[in-house]
């Protein structure tokens, strides 16, 4: 029983003279919930198409479920997989399309209907695929992943197109599977879903992996931010220069002052403005988001 | 295997595919056996080639009469597999099905021999029910044509409708094989089918009719050599070996590209 969920080391694919994926090496334990992020254009889907056996590493070597990725045969009948969006044949129902799947697998029928009534598609499952809007579509996408009862479940962006609602059954249901032991690993643009779900992270920049660990390890990289708010706006400047005299670089939002600094140094701040005859109103202190972390590792606001 | 043609019959068996295809088909049959057998001994004719190839009672009360229409229908039989070939592989690339199957069925060369064999059992499905239609309608109308049935239910005449219906079935395997690799090279069903039809269809008629000497090397009067069993510029043998020869090419470079090609989108 392999270890790790996935393992690549040096993973690399080029393209003409474009390098895609440069690389790209990462552990993910087996069990555990892998959020997958990167700007566009930064080697994800590339990374999980060579993961799936669809396109050739150019160098490198890796491992999905303890199987190597050349010959994936080995583990693909284990893995379930939603890649750039759910592809259909629009002619046929959403059951049919599932069955087609089935059929190919050897998978039962009888999770098919199951799977539709998981994914909220119950009563449209005899409805033509091109038919569907871009949610239900995304949502026939994950029911098709699922369909192998997946030991490990890959999934690009599965949240697209779905509203509020639709996120969060998705949210749901990637907690669900990783409680009863399916590896997950998930990329996608709203890294506010992923931090409330991920325990590891794989972030990639320019096909380079930035960072690949615990999200916790991560976040608790970054400097907290300490916002203190005086009782008076009036006060506001004389704070601000007592804050820079003392050496931190801060940002004023809604008459706070956000400076980039752990807790323990709301104390040093509080007696100082106490000093300058300052009341604060407030001082607290704010764990950057995933959202916040990536922006400053991608370099992109 | 067997998966993979489980699965292809199933996208095959859709109602716009196959009752489409079915209608053509009958439309067709009922439009050639009426045409045939309601004006036998007709001074317009009652076949291609006017006046000059007229099918008389006399003609049609022969073995060969019972599936005298079904011959006729080989071309369309082999431009509609060319087309559904066409179409069911191609389209794999421009829906983007082609990574679900991938995912599935991770290995390229049973899902590409799978998606043939299933192919192939359409056409044969196909070809069995026009067969059956055409040979119904013969029977049928022989009645109002006066028209002798003696002799077509003769152990000849299951002799030769049988190497008739190998014959056809043959070409319209080797028509649908021409379409299927033009499906994965061009990976668009418009390309695919519009470059076939206009070979088929168009240049290599006005090949044929300007060069000649061309008539004999080009794979559509090799393909209908072989579903007549023979013809004046091609025999049957040469028929084979040359539609064998296009096929292992066409459908070489398909099975290279299949098998290599990543799968980008």
């Amino acid at each position: 029983m392999p270890e790790l969920a996935i393992s690549v080391r040096d993973l690399t694919k080029v393209y003409g003279e474009q390098t895609a994926v440069s690389h790209a090496t990462f552990d993910i334990p087996l069990g555990t919930v892998c959020g997958f992020v990167g700007p566009n254009g930064s080697g994800k889907t590339t990374t999980i198409r060579m993961l799936l056996g669809l396109i050739s590493p150019t160098g490198g070597t890796g491992t999905v479920l303890g199987e190597d990725i050349r010959s994936p045969e080995k583990y693909l009948s284990r893995v379930g997989a939603m890649i750039e969006g759910p592809a259909f044949y629009p002619m046929l129902s959403g059951r049919e399309n599932l069955k087609v799947l089935a059929d190919l697998g050897g998978f039962s029928y009888s999770r098919v209907d199951s799977l539709l009534i998981k994914v909220g598609l119950g009563d449209r499952g005899g409805s033509k695929f091109k038919t569907y809007s871009l949610g239900m579509k995304q949502r026939l996408g994950i029911a098709a992943a699922l369909l192998p009862d997946p030991q490990l479940l890959i999934l690009d962006e599965p949240t697209n197109g779905l509203d509020p609602n639709g996120i969060q059954e998705i949210r749901e249901l990637i907690k669900e599977l990783a409680d009863n032991g399916t590896s997950v690993f998930v990329s996608s643009h709203i890294l506010s879903e992923l931090e409330m779900i991920s325990e590891y992270l794989v972030m990639l920049r320019k096909g380079k992996v930035i960072f690949t660990g615990r999200t916790q390890e991560l976040l608790g990289r970054q400097n907290s931010i300490t916002l203190i708010k005086p009782e008076y706006q009036v006060d506001l400047n004389r704070l601000v220069e007592i804050t820079k005299g003392l050496g931190y670089e801060i940002r004023i939002e809604n008459g706070s002052i956000q400076i980039p600094v752990n807790a323990e140094f709301g104390a040093i701040l509080n007696r100082a403005a106490f000093e300058a005859g300052i009341t604060l109103m407030s001082i607290s202190t704010q764990q950057p988001t995933l959202e916040e972390t990536f922006f400053e590792m991608t370099e992109e606001n | 295997m067997l998966n993979v043609v489980k699965a292809e019959l199933r996208k095959m068996k859709r109602p716009s595919l196959l009752y489409v295809n079915i209608g053509i088909l009958s439309f067709l049959s009922i439009l050639f056996t009426s045409l045939v057998f309601l004006r036998t001994g007709s001074s317009l004719g009652n076949r291609k080639g006017g006046s000059d190839s007229i099918q008389t009672a006399e003609s049609l009360g022969k073995f060969d009469g019972g599936y005298f229409t079904f011959g006729l229908m080989s071309l369309f039989l082999g431009l509609i597999a060319l087309t559904v070939f066409a179409s069911q592989s191609s389209n794999e690339y421009s829906y983007g099905t082609l990574r679900n199957l991938l995912v599935r069925q991770p290995s390229r060369m049973k899902l590409l021999g799978g998606k043939f064999f299933a192919m192939v059992v359409f056409a044969f499905l196909l070809i069995t029910f026009v067969a059956v239609l055409n040979i119904g309608l013969s029977f049928a109308e022989s009645g109002h044509a006066h028209i002798s049935t003696s002799l077509w239910t003769s152990t000849k005449a299951i002799h030769g409708f049988l190497t008739l219906y190998g014959n056809i079935l043959l070409a319209t395997i080797g028509y649908g094989l021409v379409g299927m690799s033009l499906g994965i090279i061009l990976k668009s069903p418009m390309s695919a089918i519009s470059i076939s039809l206009l070979w088929f269809m168009v240049l290599e008629n006005i090949l044929s009719a300007v060069l000649t000497s061309a008539a004999k090397w080009l794979p559509g009067n090799a393909l209908s050599a072989i579903s007549a069993g023979g013809a004046k510029i091609f025999s049957y043998q040469r028929g084979l070996l040359m539609s064998g020869a296009y096929l292992l090419l066409f459908g070489g470079v398909a099975t290279i590209l299949f098998k290599r090609r990543d799968v980008a989108s």
